[in-house]
């Protein structure tokens, strides 16, 4: 019965936990810096393209979209419903198409292949690519219309994969990237033509700029035009974790497959990552509330001292290429695209909803997967629980304990075989003295620039350098957090019961869903993979019943759960806000200064050390996780969402989080 | 040419109506040749109250039919001494033809070689064939009928199987675990209405068997059937009992073939009209059993519009309608049981048919493409303006190299299959890739001047899609290459090369995408199931509706150094399907569901219009007396 799809995980694989050989990275800036750069600019392009591709200029894309049945049927529909002559809603959706629409030129490309070049060099030491993952991708971009979905950590990641994808003659993509850009007319412009186009961020009652922009982007899919590169994630991290992905345009690239209109599609998960992140003081600002400059071409400017300062090396690591035919096979029922024209628009059914929502995880897993780490992430992570200071010494004798964990985990770990420890966190250091910096044996927090400073700019430049380190530590907790919430449950219960720890496990990974990415409905399962790789290092043994912490593994599970203890802690706080000062019905944002005028004193204090309570990342994903949990009411009203508390749920659940009731029993799983 | 020469011969006004049939079937001297068999049943006399008509095809049909092939034992491609191809026998106009450039499209398509050879057995083991049980008490009442019958091990296997490759392949190289018990010849209605009460009354299975040609793995005995299987043989019901001239409908027993019903039917200037490619071997029963279509069905109307009026005996009774009123609304139309019933439900013994004069005069022609798109919005806008000739196929670029490697000799040694081919392009159609390009092959007929009209509106359609006229020659010839490829699959077969056809029905909208989706599916099917060289995946369509189009498969390939290439092939040949229903496609157009597509019927018409059909099994036939368990 292959029609009849099924739910279930198929699509969830047992991972490996066994770390990648890096041997076949590739260093894209070597050959720059040996060779001119013009003459790289000016190089013969003759991309590998689509094997079935009709070339075609990008107006010709517009007209086809235009002319579509598609569009022309929502056209004729809209000029029904509001008695407007269709000529001017046609009208109206060229302009949206114009607004939209990139003009990718190989002018531009060739100068953004010069000026990239420059600017590169000066700030990175090297970018690294995969170079198997380029094979796969050269084929993969002849045989069927491709995807790229890159991680997102920084406005560099686009430009970073085209001047890929131009080095190594491959078709260059485009990119669907937030119409924000066009604010900065040069730049938007400019992104324009190499291949960027533009959607609005919310459209989602405006039927013409949705159907307009759906056959876009199909269009371009139906006729392998070139790779489509979007991010899963929606903007960029600014904590290091990977977000939740967003769905809409996902499933719109599916789309042409669904209805059989191309054979295939190849879904290529990206993992990009930099050792030090351009943006991180302006994410960590940001975060803390500090408005964020608005994106203008002079702020874009502005960022030229950035110029002169050293970024390390940035790593790209290009998956295998999924196959969307291999993923949905047996998961879609064919009847619902049979029995209606395929031009009318049709809402996906739910098998459709969750497939897509399982494929995007799936993909975001990859990304984490094969997301190269430095060294400086472990050392982040040692710092952030030895604050102020700790001794040099200790702390490389922490980091390669932390090294062997992460790789048993199956972490992808950025260190030369010859590198030896003190010189990896001598550079390491080096590279971010603005958080860090060494003082007589001991590495402390960088706090130039606060002393004297009023308490509360004292608290606040802590939590700068906090946050920022917190981003690099998230990297690693992408990656740890199965393990790690495992700890954090068999230290919440003191009990060796299964059951009871897995009852917290599932507790703790339903409330953090926001925070980390879990695939889908399969508590179970990641409950034995965080139990697995801790038996695999030897920190608990699991038996039929039962799971004992082993007598060398405490100070491991200290340490794992330590890893989340910011976000416990956060989440323990804002419920302590919740339930003592938030008001009837409070918006978001009068939320978030709640909990930043209640937690400042805490902090000022000392009677917490918990700094990224102050962030409003933190802030949102509990409110959505208590949304979630039916600990707050969500409202919508004419003057937008609201929300109210109620109390009674709330202070069940704070009392779980403070074990000081044992959590209560989800539906019971078989374990 | 021998054959063609002979059309000079044939009477007036069915001239051009045989040369068709001279074309495709070969006229057949062996009419004669093979004395007719004449039945021995007391009501074989009612035949002669109609048209007195010799069967073609013998009761003993292994005197005239290949026993592991297809067609007759005459007619077959062989390696003459010069390694060349050649169509041996005289029964078909390519009768000793040498096709000098077949050999070299082989081996670069399948990259085959002469040298690989594997043969099948010669002759059949009769020990190897499964023994008969048949209990004295159904016997005696079987002989009280007077009904013949015989229970010799070659008359049950020929009738154990129809044409897939499956079956081919067990007559070549192993037996069938299950064949017939006893084969019954009924010589008329009256006959079977016997035959089924005997059934009936020792409970056993019958199994209605036609012409044989089944594609669907139809005819094959359930191997779990325990009882008696009988193999009713309808081929001596074949007798046109009545021509009606005034509403131009004839009376035909259901076992006529379609070479004998037309050629008959000629003799008084009529015909059906209605020519599966099979025609030459299947019958008017098989046809209705399965829902047929004919080449010519933008004419003539494929079977369901073709039948008047038919009489099936069942379990239960006779069904039939009172009166032969050429449309009725009453009720839904219990015609449509039957037609499809694939012998379900009973066998179908008498039809009354439309019949049309002969018509005057036929002409070939065929339109060449720049590429498959164009082809098909041609074929769309042909439709949308009704105005399809008898028949218009579009074949794409394999096929048509295909259809191209059947050139008989040609004047120059030199000439080579690629040679041939850069030629027909460079001399003729400057600017068409010759591995992109398409034909689409027509049939028009009707009087003179209407053709030539109706001929005139069809190229000029083709030149707004770019398509250039490319001569009757190469339409002839994409005819052809329908009826000799179940030849030529015999020929393969020798060479480790396996195939088959497959069909399908979709939405306009739709074609483009399921041909190039499910070709490519095959590629990577093979690929991936370890076939070393790519296969023939090639495709053409074949029919025009209003609403759609009827496309058509070849899929074949090298199966040298594959451990199960059945079971391989199975599997791709799944797969194909799942594609097509993937891309809205029709589980069948016309070779019907049988067995092999049985799995997915259920998901074709719904849980409810399978349970309406298994209603009306249980109400017709309780106690599966037709137990092939085709369909349900
Ligand atoms: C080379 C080739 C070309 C073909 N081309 C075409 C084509 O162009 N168009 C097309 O439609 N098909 C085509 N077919 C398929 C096949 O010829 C048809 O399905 C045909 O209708 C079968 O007729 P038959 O007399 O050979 O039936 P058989 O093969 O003998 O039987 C087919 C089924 O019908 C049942 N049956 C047969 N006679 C009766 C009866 N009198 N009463 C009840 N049930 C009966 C049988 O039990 C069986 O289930 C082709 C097949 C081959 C091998």
């Amino acid at each position: 019965m292959a029609a009849a799809p099924q739910r279930g995980s198929p699509l969830y694989a047992q991972k490996e936990f066994t770390s990648k050989k890096r041997d076949d990275f590739e260093d894209i800036l070597e050959e720059r810096r040996q060779s001119s750069d013009l003459r790289y600019a000016m190089k013969c392009f003759n991309p590998v393209v689509y094997k079935g591709l009709s070339p075609c200029k990008p107006s010709a894309i517009k007209t086809t979209v235009l002319q579509s049945d598609q569009v022309q049927y929502v056209i004729r529909q809209l000029s029904k419903e509001m008695g407007e002559s269709p000529d001017i809603i046609q009208e109206e959706a060229t302009e949206i198409l114009d607004e939209m629409g990139h003009n990718i030129q190989t002018r531009t490309i060739r100068f953004f292949a010069l000026t990239l070049s420059k600017v590169f060099k000066t700030l990175f030491r090297k970018i690294c690519v995969n170079g198997e993952g380029i094979q796969k991708l050269q084929q993969a971009i002849q045989e069927h219309p491709v995807v790229l979905l890159p991680s997102h950590r920084s406005y560099m990641d686009f430009l970073m994969l085209s001047y890929l994808l131009y080095t190594y003659d491959l078709a260059l993509p485009v990119i669907a990237a937030g119409i924000d850009f066009l604010g900065m007319r040069l730049v938007g412009e400019l992104l324009r033509k190499s291949g960027a186009f533009f959607m609005r961020r919310t459209f989602g009652g405006d039927k013409l700029y949705w159907a307009v922009f759906a056959e876009y982007v199909k269009t371009m899919i139906r006729s392998g035009y070139a790779p489509m590169e979007f991010f899963l994630e929606g903007t960029r991290s600014r904590t290091g974790k990977t977000l939740t992905p967003k769905l809409g345009l996902l499933s719109i690239v599916m789309e042409p497959f669904f209805k059989r209109e191309v054979f295939d599609t190849y879904l290529v998960p990206i993992s990009i990552s930099y050792d030090r992140i351009l943006e991180e003081s302006l994410y960590a600002r940001e975060l803390l509330g500090v408005p964020k400059p608005k994106e203008s071409t002079s702020g874009l400017l502005k960022a030229r001292k950035i110029l002169s300062d050293d970024f390390g090396s940035v790593h790209i690591y290009i998956g295998q290429p999924l196959s969307l035919r291999a993923l949905a096979s047996g998961r879609i029922d064919r009847r619902p695209y049979n029995l209606i024209p395929r031009y009318l628009p049709q809402r996906p059914s739910e098998d459709i909803q969750d497939f897509v929502n399982d494929v995007a995880y799936k993909i975001e897993l990859l990304q984490i997967e094969n997301m190269v780490l430095s060294p400086w992430v472990l050392i982040a992570t040692i710092l952030l629980q030895n604050l102020p200071a700790i001794d040099f010494d200790l702390l490389v004798e922490k980091m390669l304990w932390l090294k062997g964990l992460t790789q048993t985990f199956g972490g992808f770990l950025e260190w030369p075989d010859h590198l030896c420890a003190n010189k990896a966190v001598t550079s390491c250091l080096a590279l971010h003295s603005n958080i860090f910096i060494l003082v007589n044996g001991h590495v402390v927090l960088n706090d130039k620039g606060s002393e004297g400073g009023a308490m509360e700019e004292l608290v606040f430049k802590q939590a700068l350098a906090i946050l920022m380190c917190g981003s690099y530590r998230n990297q690693l907790l992408n990656l740890f957090v199965r393990p790690a919430l495992v700890s954090v449950a068999l230290q919440m219960t003191q009990s060796f019961r299964k059951e009871e720890v897995y009852s917290c496990f599932s507790f703790l990974r339903d409330l953090f869903s926001d925070e980390f990415i879990f695939f889908p409905g399969i508590a179970v399962k990641d409950f034995e993979e965080g139990c697995f790789l801790l038996t695999k290092c030897d920190i608990i043994q699991v038996t039929a019943q039962e799971i004992l912490v082993a007598e060398k593994g405490s100070a491991a599970v200290s340490f794992l759960s330590a890893m989340l203890r910011p976000f416990m802690e956060s989440y323990q706080i804002i419920c302590r806000y919740l339930s003592k000062e938030a008001k009837e019905a409070f918006t978001e944002k009068q939320m978030i200064s709640g909990i930043r005028n209640f937690a400042f004193p805490l902090l000022e204090t000392g009677s917490s050390q918990c700094y990224e309570v102050l962030s409003s990342d933190v802030q949102k994903n509990a409110l959505s996780a208590f949304v979630r949990l039916h600990v707050v009411d969500k409202m919508k009203t004419t003057n937008g969402v609201t929300y109210a508390v109620k109390k009674d749920a709330l202070n069940k659940t704070a009392d779980m989080l403070d074990s000081r009731i044992p959590v209560i029993k989800p539906a019971t799983a078989r374990l | 040419m021998a054959a063609a020469e002979e059309a000079g011969g044939a009477p007036g006004s069915a001239s051009s109506a045989q040369r068709r049939l001279r074309v495709l079937s070969g006229h057949l001297r062996g009419s004669r040749e093979a004395p007719a068999l004449l039945s021995a049943s007391p009501c074989g006399a009612q035949g002669a109250a109609g048209l007195p008509g010799p069967a073609t095809i013998p009761k003993r049909r292994q005197e005239l039919l290949k026993w592991n092939g297809w067609g007759y034992n005459d007619s077959k491609f062989i390696f003459n001494k010069k390694g060349q191809v050649e169509f041996t026998g005289k029964r078909y106009r390519l009768g000793g033809t040498v096709l000098p450039i077949l050999k070299e499209w082989m081996e670069k398509t399948f990259g085959a070689s002469l040298e690989h050879k594997t043969l099948p057995r010669a002759t059949l083991n009769v020990n190897d064939v499964p023994p008969s049980f048949a209990n004295e008490e159904f016997l005696q009442d079987l002989r009280a009928t007077k009904i013949s019958y015989s229970q010799d091990p070659e008359d049950r296997v020929f009738r154990a199987h129809g044409h897939c490759l499956h079956e081919i392949l067990v007559l070549r190289e192993g037996m069938f675990k299950r064949i017939p018990d006893i084969v019954v010849w009924p010589g008329c209605h009256e006959d079977v209405v016997k035959i089924v009460e005997v059934a009936c009354k020792h409970n056993l299975c019958i199994i209605p068997f036609g012409g044989g040609t089944s594609v669907s793995s139809a005819l094959e005995c359930p191997e779990e059937e325990k009882r008696t299987i009988i193999s009713l043989d309808t081929s001596q019901m074949n007798h046109i009992l009545w021509i009606d001239e005034r509403n131009l409908t004839a009376r035909v027993e259901a076992g006529i073939v379609g070479q004998d019903l037309e050629r008959q039917l000629a003799e008084r200037g009529y015909c059906t009209g209605h020519e599966p490619d099979s025609m030459e071997f299947s019958s008017l029963g098989g046809w209705v059993a399965t829902r047929a279509s004919g080449m010519k069905k933008n004419i003539y109307g494929n079977i369901e519009d073709l039948v008047v009026h038919l009489k099936m005996v069942t379990p239960r009774g006779v069904i039939e309608k009172s009166c032969e009123g050429p449309r009725m609304s009453t009720g839904p139309d219990v015609h449509h049981f039957i037609m499809g019933s694939e012998g379900i439900f009973g066998v179908v013994t008498e039809v009354t048919v439309k019949i049309r004069p002969v018509p005057e005069y036929q002409k070939y022609g065929s339109v060449v493409f720049p590429n498959f798109e164009r082809g098909v919005a041609c074929l769309r806008e042909v439709a949308k303006q009704r105005c399809a000739p008898a028949s218009i196929r579009l074949m794409d670029n394999e096929q048509f190299q295909f259809g191209h490697a059947l050139k008989p000799q040609v004047a120059s040694i030199f000439t080579s299959f690629l040679d041939g081919l850069k030629k027909f392009y460079i001399t003729k159609f400057k600017g068409f890739d010759p591995n992109v390009l398409c034909v689409a092959t027509l049939l028009f007929e009707g009087d003179r001047e209407r053709v030539l009209q109706h001929e005139k509106q069809v190229y000029d359609i083709a030149a707004k899609f770019g398509g250039l006229a490319a001569g009757e020659d190469n339409g002839q010839r994409g005819y052809m290459l329908t009826f000799v490829i179940a030849y030529l699959r015999d020929l393969g077969l020798d060479y480790y090369i396996i195939g088959e056809s497959f069909e399908t029905s979709v939405p306009w909208d739709r074609v483009l995408d399921l041909c190039r989706n499910v070709k490519e599916r095959i590629v990577r099917e093979c690929k991936e199931k370890g076939v070393q060289f790519a296969p023939l995946s090639t495709c053409r369509v074949t029919q025009t509706y209003d609403a759609g189009a009827c496309v058509y498969f070849y899929f074949a390939f090298n199966y040298r150094g594959i451990g199960e290439p059945l079971h391989v092939y199975e599997q791709v040949e799944t797969a194909a399907r799942e594609e097509i229903l993937a891309n809205g496609g029709s589980l069948s157009h016309h070779h019907g569901v049988g067995k092999l597509r049985k799995q997915w019927m259920k998901e074709t018409i719904s849980d409810v219009g399978l349970g309406m059909l298994r209603s009306v099994k249980e109400y017709v036939d309780p106690n599966n007396i037709f137990g092939n368990r085709n369909l349900l």
